[in-house]
C-alpha cells in the first residue's frame, strides 16, 4: 500500500536487463585501460604481452568463476587459496609416485570438490555463516597442507603435464582455451540452466527461494563444491605452469580472485552479478597489473591499486543500481 | 455526500493542521492533486482510501518524507513550511509505520531516546540510570507496563507497537499519523490499542488513522478523509455514511461487499489428511481433512498455532511426530518435496517470505515451476518470458512489463505473484496464509475470485485468515485452533462469527 510512489518515480525496466548494462561498462572500462597502456607502452599490444595478460587472467579467472556462484547465493568461500595449495601439493604428490600425469588432475580436482563439499556441509547443515565457515576451512587447509609438505618443494613433473600450464596450440596459450571453455560453461550454467536460476533466486532472498519450493540445501552444496572443484582445476594449472609446489602458493590467490568477483559486478548481498563479470574482472585486474609493470612502477603499489579499482567499482555498481532500480 | 462536508463540525475552530492544495508528482503519476486536509486536537481522523489512493503520499508529505509540489500547511492557523523530516518533528508530527522503525537488539529505553541519550558524566557515556527512568515515565504514560531494559527483539508485534508509540510520545508527539496499526494484532491486542488511542485523545493528541478496516473506521474515527486517485473524494463523519456508502467512495463504483463463492454441492476426494501432527514449533495433535473442490478456514487467534500448521504441512518446519498424507501419498521432508508434490504456501509476509523482490515480476513467477517448464534442465528466458506474460494476462497483474522489478508492485499485485507462481507450477493444494492482509477492497475481491476459481477447477485450498468475515463468506467449513491445537470444527451451517470466536478463545 506504499508502493505507488515508488512505482511511479521508478522507470519501467528498459530492453536491456541491469546486469547487461552493468557488463556494458566495464567493458568499457577494460576497454579504455588498454587504450591508456596501449598509448603509455609500445610493448603492451604485441601479441605475447596480451597472451601473457590472458594466461595470467585464466588463473585467477578459474578460481573466481566458482567463487562467483558462491557470491550470488550470499554466501564467501575464503578457503579457495588455500584449497588450490593443498590440492596442487597432493596432485603433484599423486603425479610422482604413480607417473600418472591423469591420475593426478583426478586428484587434484576432487580434493578441490572434497573440500568444497565439506564448506558446503558446515555452511547448511550446521548453519555456520559461509564467511566463518570458509575461513576456518582456510586455516585447516594450510596446516594440513604445512604438515603435508614439511617444507619441501614438490618440482619436476612431466613434459605432457607441463604443456597444460605453458604449451601453446595454434599460438595460443592452453590455459587461454581452458579460459574460454570454462568461460562457456560457467555463463550458461548460471543464465541457461535452471540450477543457475535457482541460484540466483536464492540469493536474492534464501527465505523465499525455500518457500518457493527450492531445493536450497542441495543447491548450496552444489555451489560449494562447485567452488572448491575450480580451485582444483587452478591447482592443476599452477603446477603444471610453474612446474613446482609448495604449501604457501594460495596465499596470495583468495584475494585476488575475491577482488575480480567485486569489479565484476557481482553483489556481495547475492542475487546480482555474472560469470561473465567475473572474467572482466579478471580482465581489468591482470591489466592494470601488468601495465604497472610495463610501465615500471614498483610492485609495492600493486596492492593499493587493486583496492582503490574494489572500492571505485563497488561504489560505480550502488549508484548506478540506486538510479535505476 | 456533497454537502457532507459541511455538515463536519470541528471540536475546535481552529486546526491543529491544516493542509490546503496539496499536490504532489511522480513521472507518468499524479500522486495527489490538490489534496486539502485539516486535523483538529484531539481527533481520530480515518484516512481511507484503495491502494494507490494517495493516502501513503499524504502521509509521506505529512511527515516531511516527500516535499509537496504545491500546497500550503497551516499550523494552528499561522501558515508554516513542512520540507523535512525535521520540519514536521518541530510541529510535533509523528508517523507510526507498519514496518517498525526500531533497533531490534537495543533496549525499549535505547530505542525511545535513540539519538537522543541522556549523557553521563564521563564523556561518550549514557546516563544508564537516567534513560530508564525516563522511558518508565513515558511508558507509564501510555499505561504500557513493561521493564524498559527489555529487549526490542523479544516484543510481539503490538507491544513494538506500544514502544514506537512510546518513542512518538517522548518527542511531544502531536499528531501521530498510524499506518494501519492493527493490521498484525489480536484481537486483544487491538483492544488495548483502542484504550490507547482514547486515552492519547483525552491528552489532546490528534491522530491521523490508515485503515482497511470498516469496522475499526466506524469504531475509531470522529471524522473520515476518502481519497481516491489522489484527490480528495469528500470528508464525512461516521454517523452520516454506511459502510456501503464509503466503499463506493473509495472505488467509485458499488462493490460486493459479500464475495462470490461458487459453493459446490459435493465436495471431491480427499487431497490432504493430517493425522496427529505435532510439531516443534507448538503445534500437537493436529487432525485435518481438506478435500478437493473445498476452500477450508484454518481460525483462531493470532498465536493460537495457524501459521505453524500450514508451515508444518509445507516442510518448513520439522514435524515431530504424525502423517501427512497428500493426494494418497505419504510425504514428508523439505518445502521442495511439498512444492512438487502440489502443495503451495502462499505465506503471511510477502515481502519477506513469498517473492525475491529484487528480482523481476518474470524471474518470480516462474521460480517455482522451473523443473516443470524446464524438464531437460536447460532454461531459456524467452519461454519463460511467455509463461510469465501469460500469468500476468490471466491474473490482470497491473505491472508494465515482466521486467519490472516486484517489489515496485502494489501489495496486492504482490499478492497475485505469489500466486501465479503456484498457478504455473500446477499445484493442487494451496495454503493462503493471510491472504488479504494490507490488500485493498477491489483486489480482496479479485483474489477470493481467484481461490473460488481455482477450487472449482479440482484444487483445494486451506485458508489462513484473523478475518472472521473473510472466513464466514468464503469458506466451505473451517477449523478452529487454541494454543496450538484444533479446538474445533465449523461445518457450512454452524460458520459464523460468533462461533469462531466462541471456540477460539481462552478459556480461564
Amino acid at each position: 500500500m506504499t508502493d505507488i510512489s515508488k512505482e511511479a518515480i521508478a522507470p519501467p525496466r528498459s530492453f536491456l536487463s541491469q546486469d547487461a548494462i552493468q557488463l556494458f561498462y566495464r567493458l568499457l572500462a577494460a576497454l579504455l585501460i588498454c587504450a591508456v597502456l596501449a598509448v603509455l607502452s609500445d610493448s603492451f599490444l604485441s601479441l605475447g604481452n596480451i597472451l601473457n595478460v590472458l594466461r595470467q587472467a585464466s588463473l585467477t579467472f578459474f578460481i573466481a568463476s566458482g567463487l562467483t556462484l558462491v557470491v550470488l547465493t550470499a554466501g564467501l568461500d575464503l578457503s579457495v587459496g588455500a584449497n588450490v595449495a593443498l590440492s596442487a601439493c597432493i596432485a603433484g604428490t599423486v603425479i610422482h609416485k604413480t607417473g600418472s600425469p591423469a591420475l593426478g588432475i583426478l586428484t587434484g580436482l576432487a580434493c578441490g570438490g572434497i573440500v568444497g563439499l565439506l564448506n558446503g556441509v558446515m555452511v547448511t547443515a550446521l548453519r555456520i555463516p559461509s564467511f566463518i565457515a570458509t575461513y576456518g576451512m582456510l586455516w585447516v587447509l594450510n596446516g594440513l597442507t604445512y604438515w603435508y609438505m614439511a617444507g619441501e618443494t614438490l618440482h619436476g613433473f612431466p613434459a605432457g603435464f607441463r604443456q597444460i600450464g605453458s604449451g601453446y596450440l595454434f599460438g595460443l596459450p592452453i590455459p587461454v582455451y581452458l579460459l574460454l571453455v570454462f568461460l562457456g560453461i560457467g555463463t550458461l550454467f548460471a543464465q541457461r540452466t535452471i540450477w543457475g536460476q535457482e541460484i540466483y533466486a536464492i540469493g536474492a532472498n534464501p527465505v523465499a527461494a525455500r518457500l518457493s519450493g527450492i531445493p536450497v540445501a542441495r543447491r548450496l552444496l552444489l555451489v560449494y563444491a562447485v567452488s572448491g572443484t575450480m580451485a582444483g582445476l587452478a591447482s592443476i594449472i599452477f603446477l603444471s605452469r610453474l612446474n613446482s609446489a609448495e604449501a604457501d602458493i594460495g596465499e596470495s590467490l583468495t584475494l585476488p580472485a575475491i577482488a575480480a568477483v567485486l569489479i565484476g559486478g557481482t553483489s556481495l548481498f547475492g542475487g546480482v552479478g555474472t560469470v561473465f563479470g567475473t572474467f572482466i574482472g579478471a580482465l581489468i585486474l591482470t591489466l592494470v597489473l601488468n601495465g604497472m609493470n610495463l610501465l615500471s612502477v614498483s610492485a609495492n603499489w600493486q596492492p593499493l591499486v587493486t583496492g582503490i579499482i574494489v572500492i571505485l567499482a563497488v561504489w560505480l555498481d550502488m549508484k548506478t543500481r540506486r538510479r535505476t532500480q | 455526500m456533497s454537502t457532507a462536508a459541511l455538515a463536519v463540525e470541528p471540536s475546535s475552530p481552529v486546526p491543529l493542521l491544516e493542509l490546503r492544495g496539496i499536490s504532489k508528482e511522480f513521472p507518468g503519476v499524479k500522486a495527489l492533486d490538490d489534496v486539502s486536509f485539516a486535523v483538529f486536537p484531539g481527533e481520530v481522523h480515518m484516512l481511507l482510501g484503495e491502494n494507490g489512493a494517495g493516502k501513503s503520499s499524504l502521509m509521506k508529505v505529512l511527515c516531511g518524507a516527500y516535499r509537496a509540489d504545491a500546497g500550503e500547511f497551516y499550523f494552528k492557523g499561522e501558515p508554516v513550511a513542512i520540507n523535512s523530516a525535521a520540519d514536521a518533528q518541530k510541529l510535533g508530527i509523528a508517523v507510526i509505520f507498519q514496518e517498525f522503525s526500531l533497533v531490534p537488539h537495543l533496549d525499549i529505553a535505547q530505542n525511545i531516546f535513540l539519538g537522543r541519550e541522556p549523557k553521563g558524566r564521563i564523556p561518550g557515556t549514557i546516563d544508564r540510570r537516567k534513560i530508564l527512568a525516563d522511558a518508565a515515565r513515558v511508558l507509564g504514560t501510555i499505561g504500557f507496563d513493561i521493564d524498559p531494559s527489555t529487549i526490542v527483539d523479544k516484543l510481539g508485534v503490538a507491544q513494538q507497537q506500544m514502544v514506537e508509540i512510546a518513542k512518538a510520545i517522548s518527542q511531544n508527539a502531536r499528531i501521530l499519523v498510524m499506518d494501519e496499526p492493527t493490521a498484525a494484532l489480536s484481537d486483544r491486542e487491538t483492544e488495548l490499542l483502542f484504550a490507547l488511542i482514547a486515552r492519547l485523545k483525552a491528552d489532546g493528541v490528534s491522530i491521523v488513522y490508515i485503515s482497511h478496516r470498516m469496522a475499526e473506521v466506524f469504531a475509531l474515527g470522529d471524522r473520515i478523509t476518502v481519497l481516491r486517485d489522489g484527490r480528495r473524494i469528500d470528508g464525512v463523519r461516521p454517523a452520516d455514511v454506511t459502510p456501503d456508502q464509503l466503499v463506493r467512495m473509495m472505488v467509485g463504483r458499488n462493490v460486493d461487499m459479500t464475495y462470490p463463492r461458487n459453493f459446490a454441492d459435493e465436495p471431491g476426494e480427499v487431497l490432504l489428511e493430517v493425522k496427529g501432527l505435532s510439531a516443534s514449533t507448538g503445534i500437537s495433535d493436529i487432525n485435518i481433512e481438506v478435500r478437493r473442490g473445498e476452500i477450508v478456514g484454518l481460525c483462531g487467534l493470532v498465536g493460537s498455532g495457524r501459521s505453524e500448521v500450514a508451515r508444518a504441512i509445507f516442510g518448513a518446519d520439522p514435524v515431530t511426530s504424525g502423517e501427512i498424507v497428500f493426494d494418497g501419498k505419504t510425504i514428508s521432508g523439505e518445502p521442495d518435496l511439498a512444492a512438487r508434490c502440489g502443495i503451495a504456501l502462499i505465506p503471511e509476509s510477502r515481502k519477506s517470505e513469498g517473492l525475491a523482490l529484487l528480482r523481476s515480476v518474470g524471474d518470480n513467477l516462474v521460480v517455482s515451476a522451473l523443473r516443470k517448464l524446464f524438464p531437460s534442465g536447460l532454461f531459456d528466458q524467452r519461454s519463460a518470458q511467455r509463461t510469465a506474460d501469460g500469468l500476468i494476462r490471466q491474473l490482470r497483474i497491473a505491472t508494465p512489463s515482466a521486467r519490472q522489478t516486484v517489489g515496485l508492485l502494489s501489495g496486492g499485485n504482490q499478492q497475485k505473484v505469489v500466486i501465479g507462481k503456484w498457478l504455473a507450477a500446477g499445484s493442487k493444494l494451496f495454503i493462503f496464509d493471510e491472504p488479504t492482509r494490507g490488500i485493498d477492497i477491489g483486489a480482496k475481491a479479485e483474489i477470493f475470485a481467484l481461490i473460488d476459481r481455482l477450487v472449482a477447477e479440482g484444487a483445494a485450498a486451506l485458508m489462513i485468515s484473523s478475518e472472521q468475515v473473510e472466513i464466514c463468506h468464503v469458506c466451505d467449513r473451517a477449523y478452529v485452533m487454541r494454543e496450538g491445537r484444533v479446538a474445533g470444527h465449523l461445518a457450512r451451517n454452524e460458520l459464523t462469527e460468533e462461533n469462531i470466536v466462541r471456540l477460539g478463545m481462552h478459556h480461564a
